[in-house]
């Protein structure tokens, strides 16, 4: 029992495998190397998020305007680019700077007021859904921005955010490596760093933490700003994959990112879980998202599915903390 | 020896004790909130290797006190003395700083947390430097073990949740805590009273072992059996005042039991209570 409480991402693990073997073995498309490229790609953009969403959500707050910040910062970039010809990489901090800015009014907001961070980033999510649909047409009169290909410097950019390079007969595009590597180091950073000790701590018993020193303002700081870089990031591989923009990008995925989190094993109240479970978490959407489709089942069945994993989660996840909480 | 005795009077305390300077000491001790009054004249000192009980019922000036001692209040009369020198504390950090640490109630600790994490929680070791600064994990382990074993606790695996520790057991991870961040007195707030027998003998068994490890230990009890099971000296407070301080062999349980009720007040409350004789004939 204990040895897997100490393991969140158990499940995930299991469940990703079972979904994996199911689609290899029913669609002969699945598991050919440009199957394999294609939902790990999908995966990767939910898995970026997932894994910060899960940092704060282990630090036992939400983000519900992580999905709506990834269009605001495609946005930014295509507007300023190509409306206004600022330079790209002017443009890239630009965007990184708002996308913080927000971060931090979110952070700024929930530890000033002690209001739940649910309400808190479900008004930022409108109010970017709303900024994101309204000052877009209203500065290009259209609801999508087009033509970056053609802005100075975007080819320099898209190495870093838009690119792919072979490997096993596969093309695999750069944002997969993004999302290896970051789930690496926000796993370190969980269990090795004493930050990470404090998200833990902030998450499982705030009042505690605060009796032992543990700076839990600015813990939830950083963990806002976290998952406010990742959503640039995320919109920033997003733009220069397919160098178009859409105002509504974005929208309806920050439930994805929860979802994720929570079937790789984060507690909704926060003290526990993990970013590899996360990470599982995102896989097991994105195989499920191209297995589908790969089967050519009607897609809608994708959101049955999605309710039923959390569902399966979340369940999973209050038999952890009956166990743990037995007699506490 | 026929009624229990504040101390000073009757009953000196050994000379052995003055022999060094007492861990804490205070004489006269009061804290006034505004015009509010809510302790005055305590006097009581606690040594190495020694557990001084506090007692008294609810309201009676315990949980000011604790604050005073742990430098979360400062006092408004008398003195305190730590080490012979007087002190006056105006944060927790500087009765902390002179080796005075207080277990709260709620043991400041993270259920879901493995019980290494909360021994260091905060105050975490790390080696390496720059960005590749990275806990101690290893060594961390096995400190809080060793701390644990010095309390009489093997537990099975430093790496469960504390959550799934008994509450006994809590408790002397929150002592032993203390204990290894330097603190040579442990004030311990109401330690057994959330606890079913068996869980607080548990923990009255570990304030043994600390004391005997040479800690000194101020007990906040509102049970005088508890108290009597560990204590060396017993500081019985009532309605914000001291009745005094009485060492072990200058009272007895049920001595201290009845001057903790309130004594006389429970003496005349007798016949109120008792069933009157004739309730059956008035009808």
């Amino acid at each position: 029992m204990t040895g897997l409480l100490r393991r969140p991402e158990v499940g995930a693990f299991v469940a990703a495998f079972g979904i994996f073997l199911y689609f290899s073995i029913s669609t002969s498309a699945f598991l050919t190397p440009a199957g394999v490229a294609t939902w790990l790609y999908s995966s990767s953009l939910f898995g970026i998020m997932a894994v910060a969403v899960a940092l704060l959500m282990i630090g036992g707050e939400f983000d519900l305007s992580a999905g709506a910040m990834t269009g605001t910062t495609g946005l930014i970039v295509g507007i300023a680019t190509t409306q206004w010809g600022l330079n790209v990489w002017l443009a890239l901090v630009l965007a990184l700077a708002a996308a913080l800015l927000v971060g931090a009014f979110n952070a700024w907001l929930v530890t000033s007021t002690g209001l739940p961070s649910f309400i808190v980033t479900l008004a930022t999510f409108f109010i970017l859904q709303g900024l994101n649909l309204a000052v877009t047409k209203l500065l290009t009169g259209t609801v999508a921005i087009q033509g970056l290909g053609a802005v100075t410097g975007f080819d320099q950019a898209r190495v870093l955010f838009g690119s792919s390079f072979p490997l096993f007969g596969m093309d695999v595009k750069i944002s997969i490596v993004w999302w290896i590597l970051l789930t690496a180091l926000a796993t370190w950073v969980l269990l090795r760093t004493r930050f990470g000790n404090w998200v833990f701590a902030v998450g499982g018993q705030a009042a505690s933490a605060r009796q032992v020193g543990v700076p839990v303002r600015r813990v939830k700081f950083g963990l806002f700003l976290t998952t406010a870089g990742a959503a640039w990031l995320v919109g920033m591989l997003q733009l220069f994959d397919v160098s178009t923009v859409q105002a509504t990008t974005g929208i309806g995925q920050e439930f994805v990112y929860i979802i994720c989190a929570v079937v790789g094993g984060c507690l909704l109240t926060g003290g526990f879980g993990s970013a590899i479970g996360a990470s599982l978490g995102a896989l097991i959407y994105g195989m499920a998202l191209q297995g589908i489709v790969f089967a050519q089942w009607d897609s809608n069945w994708l959101k049955a599915f999605l309710g039923g994993m959390l569902l399966l989660a979340v369940l999973v996840n209050l038999w952890v903390r009956r166990q743990a909480g037995e007699r506490s | 020896m026929t009624a229990a005795e504040p101390l000073g009077t009757a009953e000196p305390l050994g000379a052995a004790a003055d022999a060094r300077a007492p861990l804490l000491e205070v004489r006269g001790l009061g804290k006034s909130y505004g015009s509010v009054r809510a302790l005055s004249g305590v006097t009581a000192s606690i040594g190495a290797g020694e557990v001084l009980c506090v007692l008294g019922d609810n309201g009676a000036g315990k949980s000011t006190l604790i604050k005073v001692l742990a430098g979360a209040h400062g006092h408004t009369e008398g003195t305190l003395l730590a080490h012979g020198v007087e002190q006056h504390f105006g944060s927790p950090r500087d009765a902390l700083s002179l080796g005075i640490a207080t277990v709260y109630q709620d043991l400041a600790l993270v259920p879901l947390l493995p019980v290494w994490r909360n021994f260091f929680l905060g105050a975490e070791e790390t080696v390496g430097r720059g960005p590749f600064r990275r806990l101690a994990v290893a060594r961390m382990r096995v400190t809080t073990r060793d701390s644990l074993a010095t309390l009489g606790i093997t537990l099975r695996d430093v790496d469960q949740p504390i959550g799934t520790l008994s509450g006994g057991e809590r408790q002397a991870v929150a002592i032993a805590r203390a204990v290894h961040f330097g603190a040579k007195l442990v004030i311990l707030d109401e330690p057994t009273s959330a606890l079913g027998v068996t869980q607080a003998g548990l923990v009255l068994r570990y304030i043994a072992r600390a004391r005997d490890s040479g800690l000194g230990i101020v007990f906040i009890t509102h049970n005088p059996h508890h108290a009597w099971a560990v204590g060396d000296r017993f500081l019985v407070l009532n309605r914000g005042t001291s009745l005094g301080e009485f060492a072990r062999d200058g009272i007895t349980v049920d001595e201290l039991t009845r001057l903790m009720a309130g004594g006389e007040e429970l003496d005349a409350l007798g016949p109120v209570l008792g069933r009157p004789a004739s309730a059956g004939d008035a009808r």
